[in-house]
């Protein structure tokens, strides 16, 4: 019997891959071919997907981007076999792309079956569990502190500390907050890991939850995200039959039980203290800090709110140790970005490699340019509220003090590339507009600003009062950046900022009446 | 279908039951209404509000912040195109141009056969094969205005 893997995740799917598996099992009926379609998760190479992988001498092969009418193709040509085929691509080691990353967090993804709770301990998984079942509260969170590891989610707030106050913050109950609710354009690297290496979430989830001393949880998930639902619904109960979640875990005498909260479509709760809310089943409003989430969260209770990948990285760090996974990195930013190639892309997906590769590096080598093929003009990078870089700035090392220093950021690692023909007008305006369409309404400066910012663009656009719409424009935007409770309108104008600053030609507009420039 | 019916009452008081001692409820409990009903009539939110010890304001309010549910019917299908940068990179803007003039709506509409209806989304998670465009819960990536055709009419 032949193994054949075909992925099942979004993207994939998105490309095709579940016409592929039915093609693949029609050609097998067939011909009369014993194979098992074992649905893993994508290796984040989404350029290749569908990506058909099977099993010869003990290795895999891969095969892609496979079409399903090119199926029975290869089935002629003498797969599921390891036959000579324009779409084979050897090995996963041989791709180039794939081998020149450094995959901590995602070096399961689309190596395992995601539902397959044996395939990921075969693969490492719960090994940082059964260290962290050894230790003492304290010596996770010192574990987390000197790995270095900052949340990615955006903010890279140190994830130790975080972890310490929610430790030593005396409660009769305290959570763990997973935030799934990645709503930033360009970003799909928790979606990937939710469905190709669940496992990993739920464990960095429950490592948490023994270090501080919580014993319920909840991942708050984004709606748009369907096949994630349901694969971590199942996860989640071979977890608990496996009782490494539950009462009594591993005899270890903890309980921890996680709970899915299905968003409703907002981009604010990703926010932690609007997700707090929405998870409290209110409106997403934000709330003021302090009381910070980690000594007043959920339920008023002491809440560790961690971004996915935050989580996932922390079995990393428990499995092989915090020197190891400080070793990787540039600067204070240790350990692996999980960068993700977006837009206009040539080889477009999820890229992990340790902090301080430079932007160039990303999108010219890996990404292999645009897909257009036309020249990259701009490269947005950390969601919808992080800035454009011209090409001046694409040198800048990746790393968080590097980005910050440009008047940038890394933010989740979004990279969303732009050819020659964007309008960078038209992409400041659609940082106003997308404020105001998603701002929760508590801060004027969010709520309104952003609805006088698409007007104030519309204006320059139209050559109205040029000059004096550009000031204004500018006071919003510091009024935006100063008056804003969260990053929702306090980052709103970096996007805009950044498209006049470094594209000054695009806001030149001649047309119009002739008026003041 | 309005709240008097029977099949929404029971729907209704089924979910408030279920969810009426569960923290932070009120979510799951609107996604479930809403999954059976197609909406939230808009006459459910006082029952809701009694059953979960809320205002009928507080309810309202939950209704309305979120850009999933919706208090008025929609149609069979929801077409969900992507309208973020990463999309716009490759040319969505001109997609969402051709996916209302084919369908005859703006976002927010539904076409007058009832069979869908036209919601922007602000990220789909597919931006390294975009524009993608969401098809009841089917994503579809590298839609151009020919693909979204072939889609469309392959229902």
């Amino acid at each position: 019997m032949v193994k054949i893997f075909i992925p099942a995740d979004t993207t994939s799917c998105a490309l095709g891959a579940d016409a592929v598996a039915k093609e693949v099992t029609l050609q097998a009926q067939n011909r009369g071919l014993d194979i098992t379609i074992i649905r893993n998760g994508s290796r984040g190479a989404f350029w290749l997907e569908p990506l058909v992988e099977i099993e010869a001498d003990g290795n895999r092969y891969c095969y892609g981007p496979v079409n399903p009418s090119e199926v029975a193709g290869l089935f002629d040509a003498g797969f599921p076999g390891l036959c000579e085929h324009a779409l084979l691509l050897g090995q996963a080691a041989d791709i180039d792309w794939l081998a020149r990353q450094d995959r901590l967090t995602f070096g399961r993804a689309g190596l395992i079956d995601p539902l397959s709770l044996d395939d990921y301990k075969q693969n490492g998984g719960y090994e940082g569990l059964n260290n962290a079942l050894d230790m003492s509260p304290a010596e996770i969170v010192g574990a987390v502190t000197d790995s270095g590891l900052r949340g990615r989610g955006g903010a890279a707030f140190p994830t130790g500390i975080k972890w310490r106050t929610v430790l030593n913050t005396p409660a009769d109950q305290k959570y763990v907050a997973a935030n799934a609710d990645e709503g930033d354009s360009g970003t799909f690297a928790d979606r990937l890991l939710m469905e190709a290496d669940p496992y990993q979430l739920i464990e960095g989830m429950t490592i948490c939850a023994m270090a501080v001393g919580a014993t319920e949880g909840y991942i708050y998930l984004r709606s748009e995200y369907p096949k994630a639902l349901q694969v971590l619904n199942q996860v989640i109960a071979t977890a608990e039959d496996a009782n490494l979640l539950g009462k009594n875990i591993c005899g270890s005498g903890r309980d921890f039980h996680i709970h899915i909260r299905v968003g409703a479509g907002a981009y604010i709760c990703g926010e932690e203290t609007s997700m707090l809310e929405s998870l409290e089943g209110k409106r997403g409003l934000v709330r003021f800090k302090p009381p910070l989430p980690a000594i007043e969260g959920l339920f008023g209770k002491p809440t560790v709110v961690n971004n996915v990948l935050t989580l996932a990285a922390v079995t990393t760090v428990l499995a092989k140790g915090a020197a190891y996974y400080k070793d990787y990195g540039s600067g204070r930013s240790r350990g692996t970005l999980s960068v993700q190639l977006a837009g206009n892309i040539r080889r477009g997906g999820l890229i992990e490699v340790p902090f301080g590769a430079s932007l160039r590096e990303l999108v010219e080598e890996f990404g292999g340019g645009t897909a257009s093929g036309r020249p990259v003009r701009a490269i947005q990078v950390g969601g919808p509220l992080g800035a454009y870089l011209p090409e001046s700035q694409w040198d800048t090392p990746m790393d968080y003090e590097a980005f910050t220093e440009v008047g940038a950021m890394l933010g989740h690692g979004g990279v969303v590339v732009f050819d020659d023909s964007v309008d960078m007008l038209a992409q400041a305006r659609f940082a106003m507009e997308f404020c105001a369409v998603e701002s929760c309404g508590k801060c004027t400066p969010c709520r309104i600003g952003s609805v006088r910012g698409v007007e104030l663009i519309d204006k320059i656009a139209k050559n109205e009062n040029k000059s004096a719409s550009f000031e204004l424009l500018e006071e919003l935007c510091e009024t935006l950046d100063q008056g804003s409770l969260c990053a929702m309108g306090g980052l709103t104008p970096m996007p805009v900022r950044s498209a006049i600053r470094h594209f000054p030609q695009d806001f030149e507009v001649s047309s119009g009446s002739g008026v003041e420039r | 279908m309005r709240s008097s019916d029977e099949g929404t009452g029971t729907v209704v008081s089924g979910a408030v039951r279920k969810y009426a001692n569960v923290p932070g409820g009120l979510l799951p409990l609107l996604h479930e209404i809403q999954a059976e009903l197609g909406f939230i009539p808009a006459d459910c939110v006082k029952v809701i509000a009694s059953g979960m010890g809320l205002s009928r304001a507080e309810v309202h309010g939950v209704i309305s912040f979120y850009h999933d549910f919706h208090d008025q019917p929609k149609g069979q299908t929801t077409i969900h195109v992507c309208r973020a940068e990463a999309c716009q990179a490759m040319g969505s803007r001109s997609l969402e141009a051709h996916v209302k003039a084919r369908l005859g709506i703006e976002y927010g509409g539904t076409t007058t056969d009832g069979r869908y209806s036209l919601e922007p989304v602000y990220c789909l998670g597919n931006c390294a094969c975009s524009p993608s465009v969401r098809i009841g819960d089917d994503v579809y990536a590298r839609v151009d205005a020919d693909r979204f055709d072939e889609l469309l009419d392959s229902i």
